[in-house]
């Protein structure tokens, strides 16, 4: 197995952990357990939804994403700027106050994700006329949502759309253009994406659809907003001209963008992790008709909504209409892009069954026959005391070997409780002075070491540091 | 070694918006299992429709699912109506549901000819008055 394939950019800091509940309960797949007072994400479960980034009262979930001293290590950058980061600042009306001063701030280039975006909406509308028999197709931008179906919805797999993200025809186009206006070597020119979430960071290191992706590095919107605010000139007859999208491409950074560049009526656009995945149940349990595309965001209010933004979703979104209320529909076609050789997947997504609970079917049933009588001994409150987010996930973790039934506070509390009992029983029968039978004695023994054993892993957390760092 | 499990799941019948939670719940089950996508997909169809046409006509009932190494065999019975024409009620778009299911989007009359579709094995026992059993199976 490719050691890369579950590779995640949320990071957790371990001494900001309190070992709280908050993340295991907010994790839509239950990727998060807390053990010894820690959090510990498991790689194969996280769909970098960043959701416990937001979710963290005590700021112990990281982001992971690149600074932006990584330009220093190529000899020519090219920055890759999401449309949501022009998203993030308050009355812009022209997209070239921003991409000039990311020149200023020290790329080279740029090339705009949103126009890239209106090549992949329009290979999209030339896929879906041309296998219109297949449809509803599943957006494939948000690289959570192909994360997600890849885990728990291989009924699904195969309507994803098979056309590569718009960062990614961005980066292609990018590095080809830089390759032929530079005449350097491929590994001096940096395409550096300015993303507004750490999905694609992972994305970058490990894209699904394709082998390598082109983006060499992924910023953050949050880092590089503030270092544009003194670049930014107002007046406009002082900026090169740059911008090269439309009203589709820039559209991408709101929930509903990717579907409304369609121009398909029989869409279905959803956003925020908790909506996504009502729809995709929805949709594999073929409850859902007449559909031709779903658009799927994990944030809330699309692109703009991503952790590694700054400002609030709903208001980025209404300022992503403003900037392009006056720009045509669409400025990029793909006849005018050579240099694009290929905007479809070159692999296929394989459905990575990361939630069977064993190694065969068989081996399964006899396990979930042992989860299903370990839940019932639960009581069924989910209160997360354990670790894990419900009783059944403490059942499943038992059963794969992950933890044990005293690790249920109920659990435990009942087996001290029935320990206790029999002593008193054992001791009320004999009164100071008078002498325990041999098998009392035996008894009185047995009982109180089971009690010491249990009171023993009581809350006490085991020595630290025997358990491998989370990084 | 061969081991069967059996899961049971009550069917509220007057809760159209919960309809559908025995089925979702089982489809996890089976992805848990590791079974064949269009295995699951089979069962979560059928389930699903025939625990619909409970909460439509019978007021709920009950759910049985068992699988075993080779099969999965779901028995859902009810205390309803019971079907009087069983020919008719298989036909793709005969309906008896009231007007104000066929409103919410249910009563296509599609849901005993999708349960026959889906699965590999159906088996109808009804009585007039008395309830509906219906055994279905997809084989594995």
């Amino acid at each position: 197995m490719n050691t890369n394939k579950f590779i995640r950019s949320v990071r957790l800091k371990e001494s900001a952990c309190r070992g709280c509940i908050n993340c295991i309960k907010h994790c839509p797949t239950q990727a998060i357990r807390v053990h010894n007072g820690k959090a510990h994400i498991i790689d194969r479960f996280c769909i970098d939804c960043g959701r416990c980034i937001s979710y963290c009262p005590h700021h112990a979930k990281i982001p992971v994403y690149d600074p932006l001293s990584v330009i220093n290590n190529f000899k020519y950058t090219v920055a890759l700027p999401a449309p949501s980061l022009y998203a993030q600042y308050n009355n812009l009306t022209n997209a070239d106050i921003v991409l000039n001063a990311l020149l200023k701030l020290g790329f080279d280039d740029v090339y705009e994700v949103s126009a890239a975006a209106e090549l992949v909406s329009e290979a999209t509308r030339e896929y879906i006329k041309a296998h219109a028999e297949e449809a509803p197709f599943i957006s494939s931008a948000c690289p959570s949502v192909v994360r997600l179906i890849r885990v728990k919805f291989p009924s699904l797999v195969s309507r994803l759309l098979p056309i590569k993200a718009p960062v990614e025809v961005a980066a292609e186009i990018a590095r080809a253009r830089a390759l032929e206006k530079t005449g350097l070597k491929l590994e001096e020119i940096g395409i550096i994406f300015i993303s507004p979430c750490p999905s694609k960071v992972s994305y970058a290191k490990a894209p699904l659809g394709i082998e390598k992706s082109s983006i060499d590095n992924v910023v953050a919107i949050k880092d590089v907003y503030p270092l544009l605010l003194p670049h930014m000139k107002h007046d406009e007859s002082q900026l090169e001209p740059l911008s090269a999208s439309g009203r589709i491409g820039i559209g991408w950074s709101n929930a509903g963008g990717e579907a409304g560049g369609l121009l398909v009526d029989n869409y279905l656009a959803a956003d925020g992790i908790v909506n996504i995945l009502q729809v995709l149940e929805e949709l594999e349990d073929e409850k859902l008709h007449g559909l031709t595309f779903v658009e799927l965001n994990t944030c809330s209010g699309g692109c703009v909504g991503g952790t590694l933004t700054v400002e609030n979703a709903y208001i980025a979104a209404a300022k992503t209409k403003r900037l392009v209320r006056y720009q045509p529909v669409s400025k990029n076609h793909l006849a005018d892009n050579p240099e694009l050789t290929n905007i479809c997947w070159a692999d296929n997504v394989e459905y990575e069954p990361v939630f069977r609970l064993g190694n065969t079917f068989r081996e399964s049933l006899q396990m979930m026959g042992k989860v299903e009588e370990l839940t019932a001994r639960f009581p069924g409150l989910d209160c997360g005391s354990c670790g894990a987010p419900t009783c059944q996930t403490l059942a499943e973790d038992i059963v794969r070997g992950d933890a044990t039934e005293n690790d249920c506070i109920y659990v435990l509390r009942a087996n001290i409780a029935d320990l206790s009992r029999k002593i008193g029983h054992l001791t009320d029968s004999s009164g100071p002075g008078t002498s325990l039978s041999e098998e009392e004695d035996r008894l009185l023994h047995r009982y109180i070491k089971e009690l010491t054993t249990e009171l023993a892993s009581f809350g006490v957390p085991e020595t630290p540091g025997k358990e491998e760092p989370v990084s | 070694m061969s081991q069967a499990l059996t899961f049971r799941y009550e069917i509220d019948g007057d809760d159209f918006t919960r309809a559908g939670e025995a089925s979702s719940s089982m489809k996890n089950k089976l992805k848990q299992l590791g079974l064949d996508s269009d295995v699951i997909r089979k069962v979560a169809i059928a389930m699903y429709e025939g625990e619909i046409n409970m909460v439509i006509h019978a007021d709920g009932g009950k759910i049985t699912v068992t699988v075993s190494d080779t099969e999965i065999t779901m028995v859902l019975s009810d205390t309803g109506p019971g079907i009087p024409d069983v020919e008719k009620a298989m036909q793709e778009g005969y309906s008896t549901a009231r007007a104000e299911v066929r409103s919410l989007g249910f009563g296509a009359g599609m849901g005993l000819p999708n349960m026959k579709k889906y699965t590999d094995e159906m088996q109808i026992d009804t009585t007039v008055g008395r309830g509906t059993t219906i055994t279905m199976k997809v084989y594995i």
